[in-house]
């Protein structure tokens, strides 16, 4: 079949704008597929491995756009890259007509009064961008990744220094005077303020707030290396000063992975000076909470119970499943009723890392160590990040899958190929899912996932197998997607939905093991 | 006075990069100029490095 690879020297598109486009060519007529994308070696390695060999390919670097395509005829093929070159043209066109600035000063001259700058440029021009920002007084949302921590440092010293906020690097989300930045979910304005150095960990506790009938005031993203000792948890102990002095706020939620443990004692401290009631989730790290004015907790779904009891006048519990345990079991039993001997292995495949991280948090204690891209245990560590073994658990959001391309939560099409991988093994029992919702997100996860769960079943089943699927769905009825809706749909599929990613972690779990690990499962909760 | 803090102000937005969290904003209400970017330098590292040191 005719095919072609055009390199385009020194353009420039985001990923996200590229991912549109790529769908937008695949779904014409007589396309069989097509990919435009810059040539980072990760989109490189990606179009070598659905077929595109090619000369200047190998030659492209970054900064070049690639536009790839197959078609059932060359007419067809031309036809094609007519449609990009037009598209590509359109687009340029726009942004003439709309004569918008090239730089950070022109945009200032339009909006004088701006005390904001969302920055999502490629991580190696970001620190240069941000830092213009702050000196110019502005606050900043740094979405870009790939920053290195001497630049962090510099700007959030900087930011510190002046009573300025970095939301950032590496930050996904943050919910500012009841606008969602970045991804971040439609919930409900209350009285609950969260500072997070984990983007998903904060839209899972959000969220959960959101539905058991709370709200939040701010919630404030500082990147995921706020808490390092280099770093010094700058912008954590900055929105815990601005929630101290916020009206609005009554309690406050602390949430990230472990952070080093001077920077832990400090934020404990000034947690325990605070007016507030403070909900503690520092992920895996245990701090003993007796007679402290904080409250800490071990997953992201106690912090966001811990917070509601708080707000109830109640004390604070730990959930394992909201459901009965004999509940529990038996949609256990449904699955793993159909499952042939041999399988037994989860395969998790996330779009969130501290979901992720999350899982195998929950898991590990039940299911010996879990392989992983992102592992706690260096030896757990995948030696080849595109293969799973025995339980593996996936950050599909990490650097390896995602430079020069759109985050998992907006592109399923790596999370898809990857889906289909796992079903071919036949030891595997459960894949594991999250569906991250709300702005910023794909506009509709199900649409993308349910086919290849379909596929992926019939296929297991064609091999006289069974597959379950376990998933989470991190969002709320007000997100643009509905997640009432996503959740009706995921299950007509046959997926088991659960309300919180621990839950579905350990539900998953409860499937694998048949339910062999129940006992153990209730006696965490008796502890 | 002291000056206000961003959670006691009505967000005033620049966007820079990814276009679809400038719309996100844009249908939440909140006013938001785009800046065109594209890489400083056409990309060039070595270029990059002598406009940082010109202050540019």
């Amino acid at each position: 079949m005719p095919s072609l690879v055009v390199v385009k020297k020194g353009m420039f598109r985001d990923s996200i704008t590229l991912m549109k486009l790529s769908k937008q060519i695949s779904e014409q007529k007589n396309v069989k597929q097509a990919a435009i994308v810059m040539a980072t070696s990760l989109n490189k390695r990606y179009l070598e491995d659905i077929g595109f060999r090619d000369d200047d390919l190998k030659k492209a670097g970054p900064n070049d756009l690639v536009i790839a395509a197959e078609a059932i005829s060359e007419e067809s093929l031309n036809a094609a890259l007519q449609e990009v070159e037009r598209l590509l043209s359109t687009q340029a066109a726009i942004e003439a007509k709309e004569s918008r600035p090239s730089t950070l000063e022109d945009a200032l001259e339009i909006m004088p009064d701006a005390n904001l700058v969302v920055i999502s440029v490629p991580g190696e021009f970001a620190k240069r961008e941000a830092m213009k920002a702050l000196k110019r007084g502005l606050n900043v949302f740094l979405f870009s990744s790939n920053v290195s921590i001497e630049e962090e440092i510099e700007l959030k010293k900087f930011a510190w220094e002046r009573q300025l906020l970095v939301m950032g690097p590496d930050c996904g989300t943050a919910f500012i005077n009841n606008v969602v930045l970045g991804f971040g979910n439609v919930v409900n304005r209350g009285e609950v303020g969260i500072v997070s150095a984990s983007g998903t960990g904060l839209q899972q506790v959000s969220t959960l707030i959101h539905n058991a009938g709370f709200g939040v005031s701010h919630a404030i993203g500082t990147g995921s290396n706020d808490l390092a000792e280099k770093v010094g948890g700058l912008m954590m102990k900055r929105g815990i000063q601005l929630l101290e002095e916020d009206e609005e706020t009554r309690v406050v939620a602390l949430i990230s992975k472990p952070p080093s443990a001077s920077i832990a004692r400090k934020i404990l401290k000034i947690a325990e000076s605070s007016s507030k009631p403070t909900v503690i989730n520092f992920l895996g790290a245990k701090f003993e909470s007796k007679g402290k004015k904080w409250y800490g907790t071990s997953t992201l779904e106690d912090a966001a119970e811990a917070v509601c009891a708080i707000l109830r006048n109640k004390k604070p519990r730990s959930i394992i499943f909201t459901k009965s345990k004999e509940e529990v079991t038996s949609t256990a039993s449904s699955e793993f009723t159909h499952f042939s001997d041999n399988q037994k292995y989860i395969r998790g495949i996330f779009s969130g890392g501290t979901l992720c991280y999350e899982a195998m948090i929950v898991l590990s204690p039940l299911l010996g160590a879990i392989h992983s891209n992102v592992s706690i245990e260096t030896k757990m560590k995948l030696e080849n990040v595109n293969k799973s073994v025995e339980h593996t658990f996936i950050d599909m959001g990490s650097e390896e899958f995602t430079v020069g391309r759109a985050h998992p939560m907006i592109d399923f099409t790596l999370t898809k190929m990857r889906i289909l991988q796992e079903t071919r093994d036949p030891e595997v029992a459960v894949i594991l899912i999250d569906i991250v919702l709300g702005y910023g997100a794909h506009s509709d996860p199900a649409d993308e996932i349910i086919p290849v769960i379909i596929k992926a079943k019939s296929l297991a089943k064609e091999s006289g197998r069974y597959l379950s699927f376990v998933a989470s769905v991190v969002g709320t009825e007000k997100d643009p997607q509905n997640a009432i809706e996503q959740c009706i749909r995921l299950q007509k599929a046959g997926v088991i939905v659960m309300p919180s990613n621990a839950q579905a972690a350990r539900m998953a779990a409860l499937i694998a093991t048949r339910n062999k690990i129940i006992k153990q499962l209730f006696k965490e909760k008796l502890r | 006075m002291t000056k206000k803090t961003l959670l006691e102000e009505k967000l005033k937005v620049i966007n820079m990069g990814i276009e679809t969290f400038a719309s996100a904003l844009k249908n939440q209400g909140v006013s938001v100029i785009i800046v065109d970017w594209k890489p400083p330098a056409g990309g060039d590292k070595e270029m990059l490095k002598l406009l940082e040191k010109l202050g540019v």
